[in-house]
């Protein structure tokens, strides 16, 4: 495997006022995936991405960036980044082309308007070149802070909460913008609160809670290691309670006694599911009907943020 | 050294220039022309010569001084206190530059303006006074090293600045006090003796002094203290802005 694009280690940072945001993050990031970092408000990711991007100074711990310090040597680190923030933060006044222009030499890069013209073309913002960016709509200045960021062809995209408050359209929009630039074989590093978005784009998935990152996985295999599969049966005859005999089954009533619900997981070999069937048999309950569902990421999400992966599909 | 930053950075400030060309470089002129015509056509005419000089060309580099220090201040603290209220500063904070880029491209900026407008309110002056100049390089000298040094301490003060009215203290009330005072008006020989020693103290005296002494060959203090306390002073400011961007303060969290 290659090295890693990102490499962060043992990484801390308290702010003046106190507030401890990161605790001993160590994280790689490989060469060419969508990560998703995910957490609640507050959780850490935009200070760790702050670090990583050098708006923020860590207080201890390393970041290196295709192989360079973030701080020795920042600007062969920087010059490879491109950041879509979470706030609309534009320069009201400036028009579209020119911000893009101010962006690309911010960065190092020579002029090059056909770069610009086809970011611009590629956001559905070539029309609105000439714009000022105070009268675009709000989903079109979030089009104009991705194309920013991709003004200067930047080989690591950080993206934090890049549809908040978009529209389902330009949402959908973006996503295959970033599968396309993964395609063409960028690093895409982004936060959401959207799980949907993380089940629907990474490769990875880290959860970071209070400053802490709780897990890093391939999307599928988090699902698959903390994911809990359930069976549901419609009983024909209504139950007051989960018999007696079953109490050593991970057995819950629903649909107000008309359903049963059994909890296994999809780790172990045995499900028990065959020997529940014979159990509920001899018991002489009976179903019409059977149908088996899988934990959310949303689920596993709750669940990890809340130190219970066990009971996130319970 | 990334120079296509420095370019990026010079070509947005001066874009915002011409966006706002009304404020930053219609109304300055206008407000020193009506010094020239109250100060210099209609009362400079009933007063003396000072120092063998006519009153209404006395004031000339005062005048520009006085635009030139202002200026300077308001354009580079407004050009970097901006991205900081809005929110674009991120950009800057993760881009591949240095201190030395940004000051080149904000300060550098900034400094073009106040000497495009000092320029302008000397042929302005021509209109209403007859002035010579007797060191025209040295002329040049001061006024590309005064904008330069003011851009820089607004600079620092647009980095500072947490508010707009954090942004408007210190020229308001710091630097447009020490410019009136300072000899933009009169020659510090007019003041009573004690004056005269407490005035030394005002480090605008002896930019319009040596500004001054440009024009006419006469000055209030030594030219060479003039240029010496400038540069010190740009020093001071050069490595205050270096400390600022060395340790973050009121950047980098």
């Amino acid at each position: 495997m290659s090295s890693p694009i990102i490499s962060v280690r043992n990484l801390d940072k308290v702010y003046a006022s106190g507030f401890h945001a990161l605790r001993d993050v160590s994280l790689d990031i490989r060469r060419g995936e969508i990560f998703a970092l995910l957490g609640p408000n507050g959780a850490g990711k935009t200070t760790l991405i702050s670090i990583i991007c050098g708006i923020v100074k860590a207080s201890s711990g390393s970041v290196t960036v295709d192989g360079h310090d973030i701080v020795r040597d920042y600007r062969a680190a920087r010059s490879t980044i491109g950041l879509v923030p979470q706030e609309l933060s534009t320069d009201t006044f400036e028009k579209v082309f020119a911000t893009l222009r101010f962006s690309r030499g911010l960065f190092g890069k020579a002029p090059d308007p056909a770069h610009i013209e086809k970011v611009l073309r590629e956001l559905s913002l070539w029309d609105k070149r000439d714009s000022k960016i105070m009268t675009l709509s709000g989903g079109m200045k979030r089009r104009v802070l991705i194309a920013k960021a991709l003004a200067h062809e930047p080989s690591i995209l950080f993206l934090d909460e890049p549809t908040a408050g978009v529209d389902v359209e330009l949402r959908h929009d973006m996503w295959r913008m970033v599968r396309r630039l993964r395609d063409e074989g960028a690093t895409i590093i982004l936060t959401t609160h959207y799980i949907e978005e993380a089940e629907e784009m990474a490769d990875r998935i880290g959860v970071i809670a209070k400053g802490e990152l709780v897990v890093v996985e391939d999307k599928a295999t988090l699902m698959r290691k903390l994911g809990r599969k359930q069976l549901t049966l419609s009983l024909r005859e209504r139950l007051a309670a989960v018999p007696a005999a079953l109490a050593d089954q991970p057995l819950e009533l629903a649909q107000d006694g008309h359903a049963l619900v059994y909890t296994f997981d999809t780790q172990t070999e045995e499900t028990g599911i065959a020997a529940l069937l014979k159990r509920l048999a001899e018991q002489g309950i009976d179903f019409k009907d059977l149908h088996s569902s899988e934990s959310s990421l949303e689920e596993i999400f709750v669940g990890l943020v809340h130190g219970k992966p066990q009971e996130a599909a319970a | 050294m990334n120079l296509h930053a420095v370019k990026a950075i010079y070509r947005f400030e001066m874009a915002r220039t011409f966006r706002t060309i009304t404020q930053s470089i219609a109304s300055p002129v206008l407000s020193t022309s009506l010094y020239f015509v109250v100060f210099g056509s209609a009362i400079g005419s009933r007063m003396g010569d000072v120092g063998g000089v006519s009153y209404g060309a006395f004031i000339i580099p005062g005048l520009i001084m006085l635009s030139l220090l202002n200026e300077s201040i308001s354009n580079a603290s407004f050009g970097i206190y901006m991205p900081k209220w809005a929110g674009t500063i991120f950009e800057l904070l993760s881009a591949p530059v240095s201190f030395v880029e940004v000051v080149l491209g904000y300060v550098g900026a900034a400094a073009t303006k106040s000497v495009m407008l000092g320029v302008l309110i000397l042929v302005t002056a021509r209109f209403f006074v007859p002035y010579q100049i007797e060191h025209p390089f040295w002329m040049v000298c001061f006024l590309v090293l005064t904008a330069v040094t003011f851009s820089l301490f607004g600079f620092i003060i647009g980095l500072w600045a947490d508010d707009f009215q954090k942004l408007q203290v210190i020229p308001l009330m710091v630097v447009t006090p020490l410019t009136f005072l300072g000899g933009a008006f009169y020659s510090i020989n007019m003041l009573p003796p004690f004056w005269q020693h407490v005035t030394l103290f005002n480090p605008v005296v002896y930019l319009i002094s040596g500004f001054r002494w440009s024009f006419y060959g006469i000055s209030d203090v030594n030219v060479a203290v003039s240029a010496l306390a400038t540069l010190g002073f740009l020093a001071l400011c050069l490595v205050a802005v270096w400390w600022i961007f060395r340790s973050g303060y009121k950047l980098r969290s």
